[in-house]
């Protein structure tokens, strides 16, 4: 060997993990030194992404650190120890029951949590707290999608494995926005289909997303207007002679039933593509490509389960897979790709409040006897408890008064968002296991306990494909923070349950959990359950630590795992077979009226993930959406006398929503979008679900997070100003007072405010203000009176402590170099020059690189046009040049997007 | 084209007009080939400029000498004063009687400090400084000694600022409610009082000068101010505006105003005559700063040489002032009229300073204190009547990245 060119760090060493973001479930190599992980990159023995990650995931080792964690037990506001507040939860919890019974007390988890915590607090809260009230956050991610599941194969079982994707002839795309949601897999995808040029992949979806940008065939659809298109299909099928009928007499039933409810509607290629509003060429060349093709996957996501008949849509999906036999075999299948790590994990042990454990329900014949024994239960409820929604209408009527909730921000993801708030606020006992501080609801709770984060948690996770992976403990935990299975355990003895709960290791708690799955399930006989993992049980702590992915089932059949589901067309029903069901496609139960005229939707951005307790520690995560949004469609702009970049109100029934104008073409008519994600940790009033009406779905309980009616209008306010403070000042400054909207963006070495003032507040004396709101003095300033202009910044010494601009956001310069200014670690003394600089914004001379379009390689906008001009006209050329989209890949529908405009120019 | 051999150009002044003129036209074959300088200070011609920092120690006395003008037919002559033009012989009369025949004549005699109408003003100790010779005599005065400097502007501070560097106690009286209230907005010459002010120098804004009171020698001893206070003075320099030096042109009959009246290719109404620098008038207009003369010694050299000039235009010049360390660079007027806007900047730990005016998105005023590196780029812009468009919000911070803006654009 020869030498090494480059010095290796010896104290640091590698670890494989998982990424705690979307439902891909991704393989994370960390490399950790000493206490702290110093990068990320994708593992490529992992079989979810084989060495990719996305933005979010390439960024996960920026998110960590002990700043704005919780830190210590609060009892009330007071920081006590754990004895304290363990005893103080104990006896409230057991006051509460006494008084008011078992079902007094609910909990509400998270597709966040591990499978073993799901596990323990599944068995803690159902077994011995005796409630059945046990949900969870994946209700409002994919309920939908599960009861479909369970309706039609009688379980919840994704029947596909990523492959399929990569294998199939047709991908359709519904209800997903995999380029942002679900980067990685639609890389897989994207590299696929170019392997492949006969892959065809349409995308059907309201709006124009980046996952269009590999779409051969676009259905913009009229929100809601899924089931129809699916049953048009059905009828298609039907009418072409491209059913396979063998399947359906082998597998299935309730064909007919359903082919007859279907034939009820008109179904010509016309009516529904007037139903759903589109190009009838466009729907029939859809149906066409799908009835022809055996080897389709439709892949569907929150667009399609976030509605109040979100399990009827599903079915009707499932319908046209099961008349068409595409389904058990390789690039076939219906499959819901989840939003979260862990809903499936959360699923495997029965954490939701209809299902009682490891894929059994409440009337599941002998389930309960079976689970009351095998763990020692005195008291298991019998009927199912309330789901999501339900559970805080039953706090909201003071029947629930004791609710732990774990891992989740219900106060902004839930619908009408400021009323679970007011509800939470009201109900006696709010127990909240949370790692981060910023996390609003941390704003109700009477006792807040310190629960561990990505890179301490040590369990597993299953992801959208059935596949088991380890997420490893590589840190110690900060503070006094406890893995939430440690903090039930040790409540549980406080309890009385202490030997039911004597796990010291999660090894432990997963072999149990192993074992209950395979308890009593014999795939001979009729009533097998599809989870089976009895071949993982009895693993010891080193072969727990070495588990190498594995898609279950894992059992005597399969020992290795398997890809693929149904592949012998035999389903865990009655009757052995597959369940067509009739659906009467129904449209959103929000409707418009003459006051809330416009259609919300909702929906995910590219680098943030759910309310940003976490994401929004990433600096470089929030260039590519720095404020809250509001996309419209330009007609609906000009009426509204609307333009760019303007401050924009929501109004809805519950509450409104301020965010920033994006006026975009591929947005319909009528409709409007925003982010799920701020929330008022990071804005004043941005958080979608304050729109949104409680309606859910009857059978899942899903609520209808895509639908919502709401009022535009522009936003009156006065001034706008751009604030930055220094970090460790940043907690001493509240510059919100007389705002009609705020947004707080965290940087890398500043914090951002973005402001406007009230309309009625007047001009504001600045100099004045400052004084009284920042620390220290005016260092310098500059004024353009007839424009009302103003920057000013306050220096201490080398050292800036904040920087203001008063005007219009679009005058803003890109704010790295300023941003960069503020790092404290930088000596660069201060010269006049720079000093004006610092006002600019900008240091002299240097380029302007323009908005952020490449976050992985922090590539921005101006230098990406600039290389275009230059004459580099591919995606390719681009990413040889300037190294954008060459990691993540996820900006890559930007880049055509701007070689798009650019090449007006280029051709002038 | 052979040289005019005939010509006699004759030049009265050695100053930085006539120096300037001579030795351009030295450079141009079709000169004049016989040209007479004619000084009326003893010395040879020098950078009056230089002078401040000359008094100020920064540089030697030999550093202010202008290059000697030696060329075939070139004539320097100082300590020549002319006391009388006669026109119609072409012939004037020296001091000493002696007399001189021109072809063409140019008075380049320069101006002298507006002396205010007040008792005392004649007595001793009593002086300008505009002149070697009063740079002399300012070099005279002992540290410890007390001086009196009246008139806030330009001229008045660099003599505050050489005499405090001698060790001088210094007092400016100013009239304005400012100090250069002709360039400087209210925020620049607080600074600049504050700077000066903290460097030992007594600086009295909205001061007039009541009289002057002097010792038995006829030397000044004290100055009285309107307001009744008294300051002791062992001199005083007077530093209040400039007198064009237009007389010998009255006594020629010429058209005379402040100045002496000429027309934008610098001629008096006698084709033969011509006037340059601080002694001519312009379409009304008097000069006091050395860029509008370098313009005016270009117009008339072609003059000189019977080429097509390009005319004359009084352009707006910009202000520069260095006193030790202190940069300020102006132009423009000094108050926004009617419609104009107001750029500012400032970082007063820094002593840095900007305000531009702007007319109908145009530069049309500029104060640069501290830093004035972008002030000929800011002038630049004004002269060339640039619209500014998005260049404007940058503007105040660089002028460099700014105009890098306008090119982009463009």
């Amino acid at each position: 060997m020869g030498e090494l060119s480059g010095q290796t760090d010896r104290g640091a060493c590698h670890a494989q993990t998982t990424c705690p973001y979307c439902g891909v479930g991704c393989g994370v190599r960390a490399t950790v030194s000493g206490e702290s992980i110093s990068a990320v990159e994708g593992d490529p023995v992992h079989p979810a992404n084989q060495g990719r990650l996305c933005v979010k995931g390439s960024a996960l080792h920026e998110t960590l650190g002990h700043a704005g964690r919780v830190l210590a037990p609060r009892v009330d506001g007071q920081t006590v120890d754990w004895d304290t507040a363990l005893d103080v939860l104990a006896r409230r919890l057991h006051a509460t029951q006494a008084a008011h019974g078992p079902g007094s007390v609910a909990a509400y988890l998270s597709g966040q949590l591990l499978t073993e915590d799901y596990y323990v607090a599944n068995k803690l809260f159902k077994g011995f707290l005796g409630t059945p009230h046990v949900d969870t956050n994946s209700r409002l991610c994919m309920a939908s999608a599960v009861a479909a599941y369970k309706r039609a194969f009688g379980a919840d079982a994704v029947p596909c494995c990523y492959e399929d994707l990569e294998r199939a002839e047709l991908v359709v795309l519904v209800g997903s926005n995999l380029a942002w949601n679900h980067p990685v897999l639609y890389q897989r995808l994207k590299a696929a289909k170019t392997r492949n040029p006969l892959m065809r992949v349409v995308v059907i979806d309201p709006r124009v997303t980046d996952s269009c940008d590999i779409a051969d065939l676009y259905l913009g659809i009229a929100p809601g207007s899924d089931a129809r298109l699916f049953n048009g299909l059905l009828a298609f099928m039907a009418r072409t002679n491209r059913l396979d009928r063998l399947y359906l007499e082998r597998h299935a039933e309730g064909f007919e039933e359903t082919l007859a409810a279907v034939l009820e509607d008109d179904t010509t290629i016309e009516a529904i593509a007037a139903d759903c509003d589109i190009d009838a060429e466009r729907l029939e060349t859809f149906y066409y490509w799908f009835a022809t093709q055996l080897h389709v996957v439709t892949l569907y996501s929150q667009g399609i389960n976030q509605s109040s008949s979100g399990t009827d849509k599903c079915q009707a999906i499932i319908n046209c897979h099961l008349a068409g036999g595409k389904l058990g075999l390789p690039g076939a299948g219906p499959f819901s790709i989840t939003g979260q790590p862990n809903a499936m994990g959360g699923r495997e042990v029965g954490g939701l409040a209809n299902q009682l454990a490891a894929h059994m329900d409440y009337h599941t014949p002998g389930a309960i006897e079976r689970v009351s024994t095998f763990w020692g239960a005195p008291s298991l409820p019998t009927e199912p408890g309330h789901k999501a929604v339900e559970l805080f209408e039953a706090i909201e009527r003071g029947e629930v008064r004791a609710v732990w909730i774990m891992a989740t921000n219900p106060v902004v993801s839930l619908p009408d968002a400021d009323r679970i708030k007011r509800i939470l606020a009201d109900c006696p006992l709010v127990i909240v296991s949370e790692c981060m501080e910023n996390a609003e609801l941390l704003e109700v709770a009477d006792i807040v306990l310190p629960a561990t984060g990505w890179s301490e948690k040590d369990g597993t996770v299953t992801n959208s494909e059935r596949c088991i992976s380890r997420q490893r403990g590589l840190l110690p935990p900060p503070g006094q923070a406890r893995h939430d299975w440690q903090i039930m355990t040790d409540l549980a003895g406080r309890l009385g349950f202490g030997s039911a709960f004597s796990y010291t290791h999660p090894a432990e708690i997963f072999d149990e959990h192993a074992r209950l799955s395979g308890l009593d399930n014999d795939p001979a006989r009729p009533d097998w359950r599809a989870f089976d993992i009895s071949g993982l049980c009895g693993l010891d702590r080193a072969a727990y630590d070495a588990l190498a992915p594995i898609q279950w089932p894992v059992n005597a059949d399969h020992p290795q795992g398997a890809a693929r589901l149904f592949e012998d067309g035999r389903f865990p029903t009655a009757s052995g077979r597959a369940r067509l069901l009739p659906v009467r496609p129904r449209l959103p139960a929000q409707t418009l009226s003459e006051t809330h005229p416009l259609r919300l939707n909702t929906g995910r951005v590219r680098d943030q993930w759910h309310t940003m307790t976490r994401t929004a520690r990433a600096a470089r995560l929030m260039n590519h959406r720095d404020e809250p949004f509001i996309e419209l469609n330009p007609f609906d702009a000009d009426a509204a006398g609307i333009e760019e970049g303007r401050l924009i109100e929501l109004a809805g029934e519950g509450g409104h929503y301020r965010g920033r104008a994006r006026i975009k073409r591929g947005q319909r008519r009528g409709e409007v979008f925003v982010p799920m994600h701020w929330n008022g940790a990071f804005s004043g009033r941005a958080k979608a679900n304050a729109l949104i009406t409680p309606l859910v779905d009857p059978i899942s309980g899903q609520p209808e997070s895509k639908h919502g009616a709401v009022g535009i209008q522009p936003l009156a306010h006065g001034w706008e100003a751009t604030l930055l403070v220094a970090g460790d000042l940043s907690e001493t400054v509240t510059p919100t007072e007389d705002c009609a909207y705020w947004t707080r963006i965290p940087m890398r070495h500043a914090l951002r405010w973005q402001l406007a003032g009230t309309p009625d507040a007047g001009e504001r004396d600045w100099m004045d203000w400052i004084a009284r709101v920042l620390p220290g003095p005016v260092s310098q300033w500059s004024t353009d009176e007839a424009r009302g202009r103003l920057r000013a910044s306050g220096l201490a010494g080398n050292r800036i402590a904040w920087w203001l601009m008063v005007g219009p956001p679009a005058e803003l310069p890109s704010l790295h170099w300023l941003d960069a200014c503020f790092d404290p670690a930088d000596g660069t003394p201060l010269e006049a020059t720079t000093r004006r600089r610092l006002l600019a914004g900008a240091a002299s001379g240097a380029a302007d690189v323009g908005p952020i379009v490449c976050s992985c390689h922090q590539v921005g906008q101006y230098t990406i046009t600039a290389a275009i001009r230059r004459g580099h006209r591919s995606v390719e050329a681009l990413g040889a040049e300037l190294a954008c989209g060459t990691q993540c890949g996820s900006c890559q529908p930007e880049l055509k997007a701007l070689l798009e405009e650019e090449s007006v120019h280029v051709e002038l | 084209m052979t040289r005019d051999t005939d010509t006699h150009l004759v030049v009265i002044g050695n100053g930085m007009a006539g120096h300037r003129l001579v030795t351009t036209l030295l450079a141009r074959k079709d000169r004049p080939a016989r040209i007479t300088v004619l000084g009326e200070e003893a010395s040879h011609a020098y950078n009056r400029i230089l002078l401040s920092p000359w008094l100020a120690g920064e540089l030697g006395r030999d550093e202010l000498a202008l290059p000697a003008m030696v060329a075939e037919g070139v004539e320097c002559r100082p300590g020549a004063r002319v006391i009388n033009i006669d026109r119609s012989s072409h012939t004037l009369t020296l001091e000493s009687g002696e007399r001189l025949h021109y072809n063409r004549l140019v008075i380049a005699t320069g101006a002298r400090p507006t002396l205010p109408e007040v008792a005392g003003i004649q007595l001793g100790n009593v002086g300008a400084f505009r002149t070697m010779e009063d740079g002399e005599w300012l070099r005279q005065q002992a540290p410890g000694s007390n001086a009196v400097v009246i008139g806030g502007g330009l001229l008045g501070l660099e003599a505050a600022e050489g005499l405090r560097k001698l060790g001088v106690h210094v007092t400016v009286l100013q009239r304005s409610d400012r100090l250069m209230n002709r360039q400087l907005d209210a925020v620049a010459a607080g600074w600049l009082e504050q700077t000066l002010t903290r460097r030992g120098i007594t600086i009295n804004t909205g001061a007039e000068l009541a009289r002057l009171d002097g010792d038995s020698n006829g030397n000044v001893r004290s100055l009285t101010l309107r307001d009744g206070r008294t300051l002791a003075a062992d001199c005083v320099v007077v530093a209040a505006g400039i007198t064009p030096n237009a007389t010998l042109g009255r006594l020629a009959g010429l058209e005379v105003g402040r100045g002496i009246c000429v027309d934008e290719h610098l001629a008096t109404r006698d084709p033969a005559i011509f006037a340059l620098g601080e002694c001519a008038e312009v379409d009304g207009a008097t000069i006091g700063l050395v860029e509008p003369i370098w313009q005016q010694v270009e117009t008339l050299v072609d003059v000189l040489c019977h080429r097509t000039p390009a005319p004359y235009q009084a352009l707006p010049s910009p202000t520069r002032l260095k006193v030790a360390g202190i940069d300020l660079y102006a132009f423009g007027p000094v108050e926004p009229s009617e419609g104009m806007e107001t750029l500012t900047y400032a970082d007063p730990e820094h002593g840095d300073y900007r305000r531009l005016l702007i007319d109908n998105d145009r530069i049309k005023g500029a104060v640069l204190y501290g830093d004035t590196r972008d002030g000929p780029e800011l002038f630049r812009l004004a002269t060339t009547d640039t619209a500014l468009g998005k260049a404007r919000a940058l503007l105040i911070f660089g002028a460099h990245d700014a105009i890098q803006r306008l090119e982009e654009v463009a």
